[in-house]
């Protein structure tokens, strides 16, 4: 590997580089790459600990013995809990995928007349979508907090869902992505007398497949993250991350069950980037803001 | 003549409605694109109820006293007087906020840049890698509690065990709960999530380069790579630069929950508050949503100036 790496660096590029140079760019990227994985690899590791290497002194970064110990806990306790595991998982998964599907169809159907239509307003709706990228969440939560409760949308899944079908950054990135889509393959589908809607569905969508990943790729570890904030109050309606909360929060003892859910927390969204990288970097590229 | 005079009277009339009302052809044009409206309409209805207006909201309900019981009052400008004159806890609120904007603001975005950049010049396979290692933690996000394994107060933590094997130190050091550490902490933990969406954004301009252009820069006398860097490649990807400028920094003012998990809320003698988390304090434990919103508004003027400003220096860029 080490090996394969170093010969990358010095495959005969443009201009050449000496020895020494690739040496270093080599040993840079190897130190940080290190900072960036050993946190992952050690949470990896310490789902498949035994209870008696979790407190090992001095700590021991790998495991000796690996088992599912931790797992089978897991599945215990959470069966003697009031609110069973699956319930928890459920959840997560509605949550995640009406979201994240729902996001990828409104902000496509969006874009759409944005990418490819002068109309009046189209400018100032991509400006104002533009804009909101430059302030985050927070700023609108008081209200967003009040809209809910006059809504009655406090403690549904809802109040979670809801707000984000309509995040700008994949109104934005699909927005980009959708005017390279050829205008000659548009006004041949309107001459063989397809409606807009046609259009948006057969064509412009199979189309933008790489953008639908990405979206799917940044919308979708966000809501499999959320904890159901100030909104979900009842037990039976709240998510994973927040039973992996309350499950650390027992104490020592749950350390192993917690290294366990974070690791099923941490597996789906990384799976899901492995699968969709190319296609992530091809709609990434659009990505650019001009001015 | 007379068919003269018909052309004259049809020309008119045709020419007439449009003087006739404005809105006529307004209106006309609406219809014409209606179809484009309703493929919007679902989007932006979510977007303004949810983005738009309460932005809007939020500044009005800054003028007002309101704790969701009582009906609104009036005070002006005393929630920001308040804020700004009477609060010693927002102060540290902002002094960490800004700190975080202006330390791992651009630290994130040079290392999104840099790791991008020597990740570009590997061969496909192991630039998929790399790619994958360094963006996985943010979108691992929510596990940054294997951050509390590992500066854990005891001598079980990860990093007090190996200082302590190493003989670096005699007893484990609380972290978490020392007022040095907290602000510290807190930032490396941040950056090691920021490589997000902007570092990808850049991996995927760098590959979109046009090769020629630096095929005819060589030939124009470029000489080194640091020219190549600050004449072709850096213009080239300035779309991109900006796009993740504005990721960047908006989400370094935005620190709040790595605080809350690594830290604690409030954490100790409010070493690692931030405007987000004060706005937290005030609008989901206090209820004083006025005042809140004060908070946010002030968080939402110091986003957007911040990303413009950064946009002026980028446009710079290379010139």
């Amino acid at each position: 590997m080490v090996t394969r790496m170093m010969a990358a660096f010095r495959m005969p590029r443009r201009l050449n580089r000496s020895f020494t140079v690739s040496f270093m760019l080599f040993a840079f990227l190897a130190v940080f790459g290190a900072f960036m994985a050993l946190p992952l690899i050690y949470a990896v590791n310490n789902a498949f600990k035994p209870l008696n290497e979790l407190f090992l002194f001095p700590p021991r970064f790998f495991v000796n013995n690996p088992t599912m110990d931790n797992f089978y806990d897991l599945v215990a306790l959470m069966g003697n809990s009031w609110v069973p595991l699956s319930r928890y998982i459920v959840n997560t998964l509605f949550i995640t995928i009406v979201g994240t599907v729902g996001h990828i169809l409104l902000s496509s159907a969006a874009a759409y007349p944005l990418a490819k239509y002068r109309f009046p307003g189209s400018r100032i709706l991509f400006s104002i979508v533009v804009m909101s990228l430059m302030f985050s969440g927070h700023v609108t939560a008081i209200p967003n907090y009040m809209v809910m409760s006059w809504l009655g949308w406090i403690n549904t899944h809802a109040s979670i869902i809801v707000p984000s079908l309509a995040f700008p950054l994949g109104l934005f990135l699909m927005k980009q992505f959708m005017e390279q889509i050829p205008d000659a393959l548009l006004e041949a589908a309107k001459i063989d007398g397809a409606n807009e809607y046609r259009i948006y569905w057969t064509i412009v969508m199979p189309n933008v497949k790489p953008a639908w990943l990405t979206l799917m790729i940044l919308q979708f570890p966000m809501l499999w993250g959320s904890d159901g904030g100030n909104f979900i109050y009842s037990e039976n309606l709240k998510t994973l991350h927040y039973a992996l909360g309350q499950i650390t929060a027992g104490g020592i003892a749950r350390a192993g069950v917690g290294a366990a859910v974070a690791l099923i927390l941490m597996v789906v969204p990384i799976t899901l980037f492995i699968i969709s990288q190319s296609n992530v970097l091809q709609t990434m590229a659009t990505s650019g803001m001009k001015e | 003549m007379q068919a003269e005079t018909t052309s004259k009277a049809a020309v008119s009339s045709l020419v007439q409605p449009k003087k006739q009302s404005r809105l006529a052809n307004v209106w006309r044009e609406l219809k014409k694109n209606k179809h484009y409206y309703i493929l919007m309409s679902p989007y932006m209805l979510i977007f303004f109820a949810f983005t738009v207006v309460p932005v809007i909201f939020s500044i009005v309900l800054s003028f007002f006293y309101f704790n969701m019981l009582e009906f609104p009052r009036f005070v002006g400008w005393q929630n920001y007087s308040r804020l700004f004159l009477n609060d010693d806890v927002f102060m540290i609120a902002l002094k960490n906020t800004l700190l975080f904007a202006v330390i791992c603001g651009p630290i994130s975005y040079l290392a999104c840049f840099l790791f991008a950049w020597i990740i570009n010049e590997l061969s496909p396979k192991v630039r998929a890698f790399m790619t994958l290692v360094f963006y996985a933690p943010s979108i691992s996000g929510n596990v940054f509690f294997i951050w509390l394994i590992i500066f854990s107060g005891d001598r079980y933590g990860y990093l007090n065990g190996f200082l302590i094997k190493f003989g670096f130190m005699l007893e484990p050091i609380q972290w978490l709960t020392n007022e040095k550490y907290i602000l510290p902490i807190i930032m490396i933990v941040q950056l090691w999530l920021s490589l997000g969406t902007s570092f990808l954004a850049f991996i995927a301009g760098l590959q979109t380069i046009d090769k020629s252009l630096i095929e005819a820069g060589a030939i124009d006398g470029i000489r080194n790579r640091w020219q190549e860097l600050w004449f072709i490649t850096l213009p080239s990807m300035r779309p991109q630069l900006m796009f993740g400028a504005v990721m960047q920094i908006t989400s370094s003012f935005a620190v709040a929950d790595i605080s809350i998990a690594l830290a604690g809320f409030p954490s100790v003698n409010y070493a690692g508050h931030t405007i987000v988390t004060h706005l937290m304090d005030y609008g989901t434990i206090r209820f004083e949503m006025g005042y809140a919103s004060a908070i946010a508004t002030v968080l939402f003027a110091m986003m957007l100036g911040a990303n413009k400003l950064t946009q002026g220096l980028l446009r710079k860029v290379g010139e």
